[in-house]
């Protein structure tokens, strides 16, 4: 069998854009394989309570891969099936291949300082694909829902972070604030420029969230969260190796700081010399105006 | 309560990674290893829930080495030390979680922690897989954990919110960084560490699938850029955006 499973998160009856990656992955290896792909949409969160329907999914389709995000359900999710099915485990792969019938991934390891090229050598393989690392799927694919059971664990609450506060790891543009904010209640710097650009989360590093200044939700970096976004924009933050692990794969990085020697213009495209109070308000401002342009 | 906590040696954050001889892995001349630093998090609420009469059990898979991440553990405060002995750590997680579960299954432990992930394989998965094996509620990556009776509640970070989850121990929680904030080994602990026992015994390891073809380093970021100073640079910062990186 070479067909291969798309495992895709719904929310509010509407696939994720996580999901539409999945869908453009597992596509790509159907391809591969000569195989054709059908998706499972999940629409409640806990693992624990959907991995009964997805196991019984996958073994009476037959399937050659089952593909899903590595977001928090599927980092979940995943180990779960690969031991209910007994296959192996690609997990937060960047990029996918097919060679000679077997699945290959590239995955970053090391805080993203080292890609590991890795074979998967089994009947049936899982691949947890990272979030906004490749091309949705616009297309149609024939899809079914899978059920939640009573699992072991249940999700007795969830608790919202505030309406439409985007998640660190699934926004497009992140605006991160360090320890050059000088305090929490100059954080609103950053979120007002987060807001101009509209589709925008805040992050922060490690030291302002270890000092209480911004939830541990936030956290960028190695003991944080890896984000992949179009632009990081990094606001009195050093750069420390630790910080880089987690955004170092973004498309752009534009760095504020004061500091013309501190390590984060290392990496970052694009560097501004200066005092972060005098310049996030202004270019907040200017943001404004463009997106008011078009 | 009986506690199992399952730790893995790891290079230190720090670290330069360079490519080693074989290709698939990292250069260790020079590296210092360190004990996972999400499995502090996992050795720390241990200590804490350790009632009187209660015990912390180590548990790693790893090579001979990995008994001085053991040592860091029990310097921390653990009791004793398990080392299921491995020359190779291998790729494949699920292999590691067999071994661990095998080890595990008939301790009669209330709680098994582990850390959310490895920062070396950024697996995210023995701890689960391991629950999974085992039978047992597992809650991932937790920042927090009450424990009242035989009933668990946990909270996780999830995408724009906080799941509040809820399971009875025996279970498995997989430790994120918020949940506590590890102490660091006194002397006295330090000292107290070298007396304490460690087994060593082989990894009864599962099959595994998943083999190393390369390990590459990521590709250069092209050198920064300065583009000006103070608010006089913010124009020209948005024309590139706009332009030549076209991200707005
Ligand atoms: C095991 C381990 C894991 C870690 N994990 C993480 C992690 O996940 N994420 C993380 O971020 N860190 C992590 N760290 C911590 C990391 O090493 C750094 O300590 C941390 O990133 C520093 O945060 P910062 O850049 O905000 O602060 P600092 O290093 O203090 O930098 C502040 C910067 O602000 C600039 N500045 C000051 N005033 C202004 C101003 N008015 N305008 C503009 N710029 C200004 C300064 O020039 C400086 O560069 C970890 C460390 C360890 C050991
Ligand atoms: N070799 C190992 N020995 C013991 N525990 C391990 C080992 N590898 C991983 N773990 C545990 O599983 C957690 C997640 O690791 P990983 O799935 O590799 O990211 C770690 O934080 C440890 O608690």
């Amino acid at each position: 069998m070479a067909n291969v499973l798309a495992v895709i998160e719904q929310k509010d009856g509407t696939v994720k854009k996580s999901g539409r990656e999945v869908i453009a992955v597992a596509k790509q290896i159907a391809g591969s394989l000569g195989g054709s792909v059908d998706a499972l949409t999940l629409d409640a969160s806990g693992a624990a309570a959907l991995a009964a329907s997805v196991t019984a999914h996958v073994k009476q389709g037959g399937y050659a891969a089952v593909v899903l995000a590595a977001s928090s359900t599927g980092k979940d999710l995943g180990p779960r099936l690969a031991v209910r099915l007994d296959a192996p485990l690609l997990m937060d792969v960047t990029a996918i291949g097919v060679d000679g019938g077997r699945i290959t991934a590239s995955r970053p390891v090391y805080a993203g300082k080292a890609i590991q090229q890795i074979v998967a050598d089994a009947p049936l393989t899982i691949v947890a694909i990272r979030p906004n690392t490749f091309t949705a799927d616009t297309g149609e694919v024939k899809t079914s829902a899978a059920s939640a059971a009573t699992g072991s664990s249940t999700v007795k609450e969830v608790k919202a972070g505030g309406q439409g506060v985007l998640d660190v790891g699934e926004a497009s543009i992140v605006v991160s604030g360090g320890r050059g904010m000088k305090g929490p209640e100059h954080f609103h710097l950053i979120e007002d420029l987060a807001k101009a650009f509209g589709n925008a989360a805040v992050g922060a590093s490690r030291a302002v969230v270890d000092a209480g200044w911004r939830p541990h939700g936030e956290q960028v970096g190695q003991t944080g969260k890896t984000v992949s976004p179009q632009l990081y924009i990094a606001v009195g933050i050093s750069g420390a190796i630790q910080h880089l692990a987690g955004m170092r794969t973004a498309k752009v990085i534009v760095a504020i700081n004061k500091d013309r020697d501190a390590p984060i213009f290392k990496v970052a495209d694009y560097g501004i010399v200066g005092d972060a109070f005098e310049i996030v308000p202004r270019l907040t401002e200017e943001v404004r105006k463009l997106r008011a342009e078009h | 309560m009986k506690i199992a906590v399952c730790i893995k040696r790891v290079p230190d954050t720090e670290t330069r990674v360079k490519v080693g001889g074989d290709g698939v892995s990292i250069d260790e001349a020079g590296v210092k290893f360190i004990l996972n630093p999400y499995d502090e998090f996992a050795v720390e609420e241990a200590l804490q829930r350790r009632e009187e009469g209660g015990e912390v059990v180590v548990v790693t898979v790893g090579p001979d080495a990995a008994a001085e991440t053991i040592r860091t553990a029990l310097a921390m405060g653990a009791d004793r030390g398990v080392l299921l002995k491995t020359d190779k750590i291998p790729a494949d997680a699920l292999a590691i979680a067999k071994a661990l579960a095998a080890e595990l299954k008939d301790g009669g432990y209330d709680l098994i922690l582990f850390g959310k992930i490895a920062v070396d394989d950024y697996n995210h998965s023995v701890g689960t897989m391991t629950a999974e094996l085992l039978g047992m509620p597992c809650v991932s990556a937790a920042v927090k954990l009450t424990v009242d009776g035989r009933r668990l509640t946990a909270e996780r970070e999830v995408e724009g919110g906080i799941e509040v989850m809820e399971c009875e121990v025996p279970a498995v929680i997989t430790c994120d960084k918020g949940l506590n904030n590890p102490r660091y080994p006194a002397l006295k602990g330090i000292m107290a560490a070298k007396k304490k026992p460690i087994e060593t015994k082989p990894a009864a390891l599962g099959a595994v699938r998943l083999t190393l073809k390369t390990l590459g380093l990521p590709p250069e970021r092209k050198e920064g850029r300065i583009v000006g100073e103070g608010v006089a640079a913010i124009p020209e910062l948005l024309r590139l955006l706009r332009q030549e990186a076209k991200v707005l």
